[in-house]
């Protein structure tokens, strides 16, 4: 048998892995990529564990540090707080009047009732991706509690992402941020479609908008319901800076919701169909902006 | 992993319970999913490479180191969503290169430390994107300054680091 000499043997054998992985990865771009699903399934099942008592622990700390040593500050912050409420108070007057404008608008709208319908799972966020090249984050709901891939992931403030893997206990959430991921966009007011698509930065980039188009700084980015997974006028950010292009110009959004801390998240456990049967006020919300709007899309439930 | 002393170099190779390379590989596969939910910033680091370069430095034999490297790399890969084996192979390579150097040159010294682990922080990287650009068709940039910032983060935490995982070294 041909001998290979000790200092070659390491060589030999970083070739082999080499090739064996290359070949993994070739394999998993020729076939369908869920052929690899059950190792991320045991690899996930076994990491969420620790994933849950690490958050039940951080969720204590924090309780003990509120209810107890946070008491030392009591005092001052009392005052601190009579004097915000001088402030608020006039605040609070100015914008009642804006509320009430507001409120208006929301029903004219029929947002708020839309998603009053809209049945949603609060979900606690368990884990980020070890992959640091990717933005994903794992949520303590699964297959168990209704989560089906596509479902759409919002929090107060915006939209956050979609349920991309589902597993028992836990599911894999694709941030808006994330390279690969997309969201059917328009600008609040002029109603101009573009998908937004992640950077793998923590802002993301409205795409396919015509140089030709007035597009300003501070402009309001909403969901067209376009992509058939979000359903329309949820916020997805405010527009920070815009240059020209050709032919389309390049657009930076930052996302409304807080990706970067985030805790609990809403997954919306119906598709786009609930809710946008539950809608009649859509149109009214074309009317009132304005300008030309996307259609209902049907219900897609996988991607 | 045997012990032995390469007198004529003063580079010594040091010796681990197999139960402390895996409870602290885990660990950091761990940490680097959970850590950047209460803090955010803590994406710019990568646990899994440091503890790649912390035992191919230690160890310093290259089918070890390059083993290791692709276990940490798999590993990670089936933590994320890329590729099963993109990690891999890179964490491979980390894990052969760094345990060549190891028996090459001192890698105890602390600033020899900040200065490999910011060289190899920035070479898994760019190895990391030129294998997506070459196999998966997706075009990544090569160097910014938040690479260049995640660099130095990598190296300041290795040079902290480095020092408790010293103490998991057997007597030689």
């Amino acid at each position: 048998m041909l001998a290979v000499p000790g200092r070659h043997r390491s060589l030999t054998l970083l070739t082999f892995v080499l090739v064996a992985q290359v070949l993994l990865i070739a394999a998993q771009i020729r076939s369908d990529e869920h052929q690899v699903r059950l190792i991320r399934v045991w690899a996930v099942g076994t990491v969420t564990p620790f994933g849950r008592a690490g958050t039940w622990i951080v969720s204590k700390i924090r309780g003990t540090w509120s209810g107890y040593f946070a008491l030392v500050h009591t005092e001052r912050e009392n005052q601190d707080l009579k004097e915000e409420m001088d402030r608020l108070r006039i605040r609070n007057t100015q914008l009642e009047s804006e509320a009430a404008e507001g409120q208006r608008l929301a029903t004219l709208l029929g947002f708020r009732d839309t998603h009053r319908e809209a049945p949603m799972l609060p979900a606690r966020v368990i884990e980020s991706s070890a992959d640091s090249s990717s933005r994903v984050i794992y949520i303590n709901r699964g297959e168990r509690d209704g989560i089906r891939r596509n479902m759409p992931v919002i929090t107060a403030d915006g939209v956050v992402g979609k349920i991309f893997e589902v597993f028992g206990g836990a599911s894999e959430v694709l941030l808006i941020t994330d390279k690969d991921s997309g969201v059917g966009a328009l600008l609040a007011g002029t109603r101009v479609q573009g998908p937004i698509g992640g950077t793998g930065e923590p802002f993301v980039q409205m795409k396919y908008v015509s140089d030709d188009e007035t597009v300003t700084v501070g402009q309001q980015v909403l969901t067209s319901g376009e992509d058939r997974i979000f359903p329309k006028d949820l916020p997805v950010g405010t527009v920070t800076e815009v240059k020209p292009g050709s032919p389309f110009k390049q657009i930076r959004v930052k996302p409304a919701a807080h990706l970067n801390s985030l805790e609990e998240v809403m997954v919306l456990l119906t598709m786009q169909e609930s809710i946008t049967s539950s809608k009649p006020a859509s149109t009214a919300s074309d009317a009132a902006s304005g300008g030309a709007s996307s259609t209902a899309a049907p219900v897609k439930r996988d991607r | 992993m045997a012990a032995y002393a390469r007198t004529e170099q003063h580079i010594e190779v040091h010796k681990f319970h197999l139960w402390a390379v895996v409870s602290v590989a885990v660990a950091a596969l761990l940490i680097q999913s959970f850590l950047p939910v209460y803090f955010p910033r803590a994406r710019l680091l990568d646990l899994p490479l440091l503890i790649t370069l912390y035992f191919g430095f230690s160890q310093r034999n290259p089918s070890s180191g390059l083993l290791m490297g692709m276990m940490i790399g798999l590993m990670q890969d089936s933590l994320g969503r890329s590729a099963i084996g993109l990690y891999g192979i890179v964490k491979t390579l980390v894990g052969y290169l760094a345990s060549s150097f190891g028996s090459r040159i001192d890698v105890e010294h602390p600033l020899s430390r900040i200065g490999l682990t910011a060289a190899f922080y920035l070479f898994h990287q760019g190895v990391f994107n030129l294998i997506q650009r070459v196999l998966l068709g997706q075009h990544e940039v090569f160097f910014n300054s938040t690479l260049g910032i995640a660099a130095g983060v990598n190296a300041l935490v290795a040079v902290l680091l480095f020092p408790l995982l010293d103490r998991l070294r057997l007597p030689s």
